[in-house]
C-alpha cells in the first residue's frame, strides 16, 4: 500500500500502529487495562511506593509550612522567589506538551498524535495542578489567595493589572480550564465505550460522564466541531502561557531577566521539558501496559525529534544570554553572567549546559531516538537540566543584583525539597489513578487510525 | 440490553447543569451580602457595656464637648477613654445613688478601671491616628455618626477599607471648618455659609492635605 506522495527515503522507521489489529482488539486492549484490573506490579510500586508516600511528605510539610510560616523555606530578602518559583516554572513547562500535542499537532494533521494525546493531556493537567500549588504556598497566607482575583470587594481594591504576576493568574487558570475541557471532550466517546463494556456501578459512573453519548452521526458532527474549536482555542495558549510566565522575569529590571529573548526561549524550553516528561513516562508505560502496538517506536522517535528541535532553540537562548550580557555594555549584566558561570552556584550553570545543551545532541543519532533505555536516560537528564535552568535564572540573578550590600546567599532547606519532591508525589499519584480509571489512549481515534491504515491513507 | 439510565436521567443532568451555576451564584451573593451586613460589620448594633452609657444624654441633651471625656483626641492617635475621675466630676453629686451607676462608684472606691467594650475597632494591621484627622478637618460625626442621638453607642459605619478610601481619595467631600469639627449637630447642607463642593476643596488646600499620598498603602498599613 504505497502512498503516492511519500518519497521512499522519507518512509518512517516504524508503523504508527502494529499490524494485525481490528476495531474490536483495539477497544478491548485499551479498555481492559481499566476494566479488568490487570495493573502490573510496577503500578502498585509507583502508587504505594512512590506516589502516596511522597504525597504524604507534601501534606506534612505543607501543614507545617502553614502552621509555622514561610521561614521554614530558604527564601530571604534578595532571593524572595527560591524553590517555589523554580518549581512553578518547571511544572508549567512540563504542562506544555499536552496542549502542543493535542492542539498544534491536531491543527497540523499529524496522525501520530493519536496514541499519545490523551496521556499527554492528562499529564498536562496534573503538571499544572502541581504548578498551581507553588504560588499558593509561596504567598504565605494561602487563605487569602483569592485576593489575587479581581472581584468586587469591600476594600475598593483591585489587583495590580500592570503586574505580570496577575497576568500569570489569568494565563494559568485559562490554560487549566481549556486543557481540562479539551481533555474531557476528547474522553466522551471513550467513556461511552467504557460504559458499554462495563456493568453495575461502573456502568453508571462512566455513563454519567459520557453525557448520553450514542455515537449518532449528529453526535459525531458536533463532537468534531467542538474538538476542533477547542483545539483552535488551545493553540495560542501553548505560546501565551509560558510567554507570560517569562514576563514575570522579563518585565522586571533584574540583570539576567530583563531580555526580549525570554518569551520564545521559555516557550521552547517548556515544549522541550514537556516532551521530555511525556517520554519519561511513556517509555515505561507502553511496555508495562502492553501498549507497544499502539505507542510505537515511531512515536518515540518523533517526540525525540521535537525534543531535539526545541532543545536547539533553548541552546540558542543560552547563546543569546551570553551575547546580551557582553553586548549590552551594562556592567550589571556582564557581572551577572560572570557570577552565573563562576560564582557560588556556577556548578549549576555548567550542569545545566551539560544536561540541556550537550546531552540532547545525542538525539542526532538514530539509536538514541529509537532505543528505549538510551532515550529514557536522555529525557531524565533533560528533566533535571530544565529544573536547573530555572534554578540558575531565579537564584543567581536575585542573589547578586545591583548593590553588593544587598547581596545574600541562598540554599533550599529540607522543607523546600519536601515541597518539590512532594509535588512529584502528587504528580505520580494522579498519573497512577489516571491509568487505573481512564483509557490512557484515545480508543476511538485508534479505530479511525486503523481504518485509515487499512485504506492506505496513513502508514 | 437494558438501558443504563432511566428517562429521568436527562432531566437530572440538565437540572445539575443549571442548578450548579445557580447554587454557586447564590452562595457567592449570599457570602457577599453577609460580609456587608450588620451581622458581620456590627453597624447599628449596640454592644453590652458595664453601664448603659448614653451619648444622647451627655452630648445631645447636656451639650458636653467630646474632648471633655476623650481628652487626647487632638494630640494622639488614641482618642482616650475617660478615667472614673472624669465621671465623678459630675456623678459624685448627680445621680450619686442611682443603682445604674453602681459600677462607677465601685470603681471609684476600689481604684479598678471600668472595662468598656470597644465599639470601633480597626484590625491590628491598620494604623489609625485620631489627631491628624481632627487637625485636617474631619468632624467626629463624619465617622462616628449621629453620636448625639445614640442612647447606646453603636458603630455608624462599616470601617471597611472601601469606606475609608471614599475620603482618602477625595477628602474635599468630607472635610469641614476647624470650628465645626467637634460640633455633633453641624451639617454641611444646613450651614448657609458653607458649600461642600466649593469650600471642601478650599479646606483641603488650606489644610495642606496631600491627596496624592493618602492612598499610598503605607499611609495606613505601616
Amino acid at each position: 500500500m504505497e502512498s503516492k506522495t511519500t518519497h521512499p527515503s522519507l518512509t518512517p522507521t516504524a508503523p504508527i500502529m502494529a499490524p494485525g489489529h481490528s476495531y474490536e482488539s483495539i477497544s478491548r486492549e485499551v479498555s481492559d487495562v481499566v476494566l479488568e484490573h490487570n495493573m502490573p506490579r510496577a503500578w502498585y510500586l509507583c502508587l504505594f511506593g512512590v506516589g502516596l508516600p511522597l504525597l504524604g511528605v507534601l501534606g506534612l510539610s505543607t501543614g507545617m509550612l502553614f502552621w509555622e510560616g514561610l521561614g521554614l523555606w530558604g527564601i530571604n530578602n534578595p532571593v524572595g522567589w527560591g524553590f517555589a518559583i523554580v518549581n512553578l516554572v518547571w511544572w508549567i513547562g512540563i504542562g506544555h506538551a499536552g496542549t502542543l500535542i493535542s492542539a498544534i499537532l491536531l491543527l497540523f494533521n499529524q496522525d501520530w498524535r493519536t496514541a499519545i494525546n490523551r496521556f499527554a493531556e492528562a499529564m498536562t493537567l496534573f503538571a499544572v495542578m502541581c504548578a498551581g500549588l507553588f504560588p499558593l504556598l509561596h504567598v504565605g497566607r494561602p487563605w487569602a489567595i483569592f485576593f489575587i482575583l479581581p472581584y468586587p470587594n469591600t476594600m475598593a481594591l483591585w489587583p495590580q493589572f500592570r503586574s505580570p504576576l496577575l497576568w500569570d493568574v489569568f494565563a494559568i487558570s485559562t490554560y487549566f480550564t481549556v486543557s481540562l475541557l479539551f481533555w474531557f471532550t476528547g474522553l466522551i466517546p471513550d467513556l461511552a465505550t467504557l460504559r458499554d463494556r462495563s456493568k453495575g456501578v461502573r456502568r453508571k459512573v462512566y455513563g454519567a460522564f459520557a453525557l448520553g453519548w450514542r455515537g449518532s452521526a449528529k453526535h459525531w458532527f458536533r463532537y468534531e466541531m467542538a474538538y476542533l474549536l477547542l483545539g483552535g482555542m488551545s493553540a495560542p495558549l501553548v505560546v501565551s502561557v509560558h510567554t507570560i510566565v517569562s514576563f514575570d522575569f522579563a518585565v522586571s529590571v533584574i540583570p539576567g531577566w530583563h531580555t526580549t529573548i525570554f518569551p520564545p526561549y521559555f516557550v521552547a524550553g517548556a515544549i522541550y521539558s514537556g516532551f521530555a516528561m511525556v517520554l519519561t513516562i511513556m517509555i515505561p508505560v507502553r511496555v508495562l501496559f502492553n501498549m507497544t502496538d499502539f505507542i510505537t517506536v515511531r512515536h518515540m522517535e518523533n517526540m525525540a525529534k521535537v525534543m531535539l528541535a526545541t532543545g536547539l532553540v533553548v541552546c540558542y537562548g543560552y547563546m543569546c544570554e551570553l551575547f546580551y550580557s557582553y553586548y549590552s555594555g551594562s556592567e550589571y549584566e556582564s557581572y551577572m553572567m560572570t557570577n552565573r558561570m563562576f560564582g557560588p552556584v556556577g556548578w549549576a550553570y555548567w550542569c545545566l549546559l551539560l544536561c540541556n545543551m550537550a546531552t540532547p545532541q545525542l538525539l542526532w543519532f538514530k539509536a538514541f531516538r529509537t532505543k528505549a533505555i538510551p532515550l529514557f536516560c536522555v529525557t531524565i537528564v533533560v528533566n533535571i537540566g530544565m529544573w536547573l535552568e530555572r534554578y540558575v535564572i531565579v537564584v543567581t540573578s536575585l542573589r547578586r543584583d545591583y548593590i553588593p550590600q544587598a547581596w545574600d546567599s541562598y540554599a533550599g532547606t529540607a522543607f523546600d525539597w519536601a515541597a518539590y519532591v512532594g509535588s512529584i508525589g502528587l504528580f505520580v499519584t494522579m498519573l497512577c489513578l489516571f491509568v487505573r480509571f481512564l483509557p490512557m489512549i484515545t480508543i476511538f481515534e485508534l479505530r479511525v487510525q486503523h481504518h485509515e491504515m487499512e485504506r492506505g491513507e496513513i502508514r | 440490553m437494558a438501558q443504563t439510565f432511566s428517562r429521568s436521567a436527562n432531566v437530572i443532568a440538565r437540572l445539575l447543569l443549571v442548578g450548579s451555576v445557580v447554587v454557586i451564584v447564590l452562595l457567592a451573593s449570599l457570602g457577599a451580602a453577609l460580609y456587608r451586613s450588620p451581622v458581620l460589620t456590627q453597624v447599628g448594633i449596640a454592644k453590652a457595656q458595664p453601664i448603659p452609657f448614653s451619648h444622647q444624654r451627655h452630648v445631645g441633651a447636656n451639650g458636653i464637648d467630646c474632648r471633655y471625656c476623650h481628652t487626647s483626641v487632638e494630640k494622639s492617635g488614641f482618642a482616650g477613654i475617660p478615667p472614673t475621675e472624669t465621671c465623678m466630676t459630675c456623678h459624685s453629686q448627680v445621680l450619686a445613688d442611682a443603682p445604674m451607676l453602681a459600677p462607677v462608684h465601685e470603681s471609684w472606691k476600689s481604684g479598678e478601671s471600668l472595662e468598656w467594650t470597644r465599639v470601633y475597632d480597626v484590625p491590628d494591621f491598620v494604623y489609625f491616628d485620631h489627631s491628624i484627622h481632627i487637625a485636617k478637618g474631619v468632624g467626629c460625626t463624619t465617622c462616628h455618626g449621629d453620636i448625639d442621638d445614640m442612647r447606646l453607642t453603636h458603630k455608624a459605619n462599616t470601617l471597611h477599607m472601601g469606606w475609608c478610601l471614599q475620603c482618602h481619595k477625595d477628602p474635599g467631600k468630607f472635610v469641614r471648618p476647624a470650628d465645626k469639627v467637634f460640633d455633633p449637630e453641624w451639617r454641611a447642607e444646613l450651614d448657609d455659609s458653607f458649600e461642600q463642593a466649593v469650600d471642601g476643596p478650599r479646606l483641603v488646600e488650606e489644610n495642606n492635605i496631600n491627596v496624592g499620598q493618602l492612598t499610598n498603602c503605607s499611609v495606613c498599613h505601616r
